[in-house]
């Protein structure tokens, strides 16, 4: 249970005291009335204390998983500092690659740089505009075909043939067919998300108990009203999932379109990196493509919580 | 439990002055089911015929896969019969619909709702305000006495719990039948007894009709008014008893002589029908 949760809980205690399964019912109505007086200030004190009590837990419960950690990436860091500076050649080369200092410095610099972020901020949009297109053209093809055989029938045969084939195999017919690289670019990220969005969202909808499409029914919902009060929310856990997976596979294949053609993203910064011996910045792109791509996925992740809230409370 | 219903009539504006004999008329006219088409075809439910006046509390009794919830269905308009008629209030069944509510044996209700919102379904979809909606949900949930639970999950919920949510939000819709398929069949015993007496005093409050498909014979003597028993399948109603016993009933009932006798002439019928259905499956 979140660290909330348990505040909430602390407070819950207070009001009301969740019925032993099947009393008979009326009788313990007024003895609940009774306990709701409003919160005092020793309650409030009591969840901040619960909520103090429970992080300080989870330091000290995680201490060392965390202290082992940080270890571990020093540790890395380290080897990494001295395969550099000594310049070990033992079968993989270290006399090219840049010192951690180095990639570091590197870094510093380019905060201050506006070309930077220009490459940063032309990846991001490209990522927005191709993902956010292969959500809506996703998880509507995913509805459609779960809801109608003729919808799929029509469509599924050309997932079956296209999603073998990776993004990045069409780089040089999407170069061929669109009219600016741009546009190609966007193709690429969005076909990238397509496909796990599809997917996942065909799953989530086939899924969807039809005792629950046929409570609606006999409870006088239109098509439209089940769609979006049953189907929907049902298949919301796997479109999320699709969500996810989607962003990720969608900065893969952005990188790839980024390296092989184009002026700006950070795709062409790392690799524009290699072409000028700027070797501490193909680190520093790779690095921020790491972080980029994480953070995404993590807003993605957040994005989709509240919707799925419910789920929680069903443990 | 009756101290909860008593304010009932002034919730219920259309049918405060309406008697119970205008609704819930049902008619089944030589209905027959059958499933799939050509040599894969299995006839479910034999030509059957049937009336059940309105207000009344019936009860399908038969063994399991006899065809009780096909029948049912018919009514409720999830399955359309292969030949023959189905009329509700005069009106032929062709799909479901708010005016007949269903309860299911599965828990059914809409997971990421909170009970209030699972039972303003009925009247939300209907159109009405979300005051109304409101109003409404909180007249039936302190009915079925979980006006506490307003706010939390069905998954918070124990099973009987979760189905007394389902009645409430079938009775929500203010319906004028109320289709039951085995409701209480995945509860334990204590509560399933519960169950039933509070259904009854539901029941006695709306004047509604109520279709209940059950295989246990003692749930169906103490609710019913007409216990109708099917045949093994392919399902046809081969007695249709009348169970006189007074109401309101009370579980004590269950050790007279009278509720007894009845129960020996459904047992008996059920036996050998399940005999027979048990043959058919092992050959
Ligand atoms: N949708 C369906 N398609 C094909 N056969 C069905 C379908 N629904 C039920 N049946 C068959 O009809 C018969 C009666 O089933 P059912 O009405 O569910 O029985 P009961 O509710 O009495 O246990 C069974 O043999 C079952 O396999
Ligand atoms: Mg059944």
């Amino acid at each position: 249970m979140s660290k909330l949760g348990r505040v909430a809980n602390a407070i819950d205690d207070k009001t009301v005291d969740p019925e032993p399964v099947e009393k008979a019912t009326g009788v313990e109505k007024e003895a609940v009335y009774t306990h709701v007086s409003g919160l005092s200030g020793e309650d409030v004190a009591k969840a901040l204390g619960a909520l103090l009590s429970q992080a300080a837990d989870e330091l000290r419960r995680n201490a060392t998983t965390i202290f082992l950690s940080l270890v571990s990436l020093t540790l890395g860091l380290l080897v990494w500092h001295l395969a550099t500076s000594y310049k070990v050649d033992f079968y993989i080369n270290f006399q090219n690659v840049p010192s951690p200092a180095k990639v570091f410095s590197a870094f510093w610099t380019h905060l201050g740089d506006t070309e930077f972020y220009i490459h940063i901020g032309v990846s991001m949009q490209r990522i927005l505009t191709g993902y956010i297109t292969a959500a809506v053209i996703g998880i509507a093809a995913g509805v459609f075909m779960g809801r109608s055989k003729l919808v799929r029938s029509l469509i599924y045969p050309y997932i079956e043939v296209l999603r073998p084939i990776p993004a990045v195999a069409w780089i040089p017919l999407a170069i061929l067919m669109w009219p600016t690289e741009e546009a190609s670019i966007i193709y690429i990220t969005l076909l990238g998300a397509l496909f796990p969005i599809v997917l996942n969202t065909l799953h989530g909808v086939e899924q969807t108990p039809e005792v629950l499409v046929r409570a609606a029914k006999s409870l006088g919902a239109s098509q439209l009203q089940i769609f979006w009060h049953v189907i929907l929310p049902s298949a919301l856990p796997s479109i999320a999932a699709g969500l996810a997976i989607g962003m990720g596979v969608s900065w893969f294949s952005l990188l790839a379109g980024e390296i092989i053609s184009g002026q700006y993203g950070i795709g062409y910064f790392t690799w524009d990196a290699y072409s000028l011996i700027n070797y501490p910045d193909i680190v520093v792109g790779m690095l921020v493509i790491g972080g980029l791509g994480t953070l995404s996925t993590y807003a993605v992740k957040l994005a989709m919580k509240p919707l799925l809230a419910w789920q929680k409370r069903a443990r | 439990m009756n101290t909860q219903v008593v304010s009932l009539k002034e919730h219920i504006p259309h049918r405060a002055h309406a008697s119970k004999k205008d609704f819930g008329h049902i008619v089944i006219e030589d209905v027959e089911i059958v499933f799939g088409k050509g040599a894969t075809s299995s006839q479910a439910v034999k030509k059957t015929s049937l009336e059940i006046k309105p207000g009344e509390f019936v009860c399908i009794l038969g063994p399991s896969g006899c065809g009780k919830s096909t029948l049912l269905n018919s009514i409720a308009g999830y399955v359309t019969p292969s030949s023959g008629s189905v009329r509700v209030d005069e009106k032929a069944v062709s799909e479901p619909g708010p005016d007949r509510g269903m309860v299911f044996q599965q828990y059914s209700l809409f997971p990421w709702k909170t009970i209030l919102d699972n039972i303003a379904f009925g009247p939300k979809v209907a159109g009405r305000t979300n005051v109304e909606c409101s109003s409404i949900a909180n007249t039936f949930l302190e009915m079925v006495g979980l006006s506490k639970f307003a706010h939390k999950y069905p998954a918070e919920l124990s099973g009987g719990m979760q189905q007394r949510v389902g009645i409430a939000r079938a009775l929500a819709n203010y319906p004028s039948v109320l289709l039951m398929d085995e409701p209480f069949g995945a509860l334990d015993a204590q509560t399933r007894l519960m169950m039933q007496e509070n259904l009854l005093s539901l029941w006695s409050e709306f004047g509604i009709t109520v279709v209940f498909v059950t295989h246990d014979v003692d749930e169906a003597i103490f609710l019913a008014d007409r216990v109708l028993i099917m045949s093994a399948s392919p399902g046809s109603i081969i007695d249709d008893l009348h169970i006189p016993l007074p109401r309101p009933r009370d579980p004590a009932m269950a050790t007279g002589s009278e509720f007894m006798a009845l129960k020996k002439v459904c047992l008996e019928q059920i036996r050998a029908e399940s005999l027979r259905a048990f043959e058919q499956q092992n050959m």
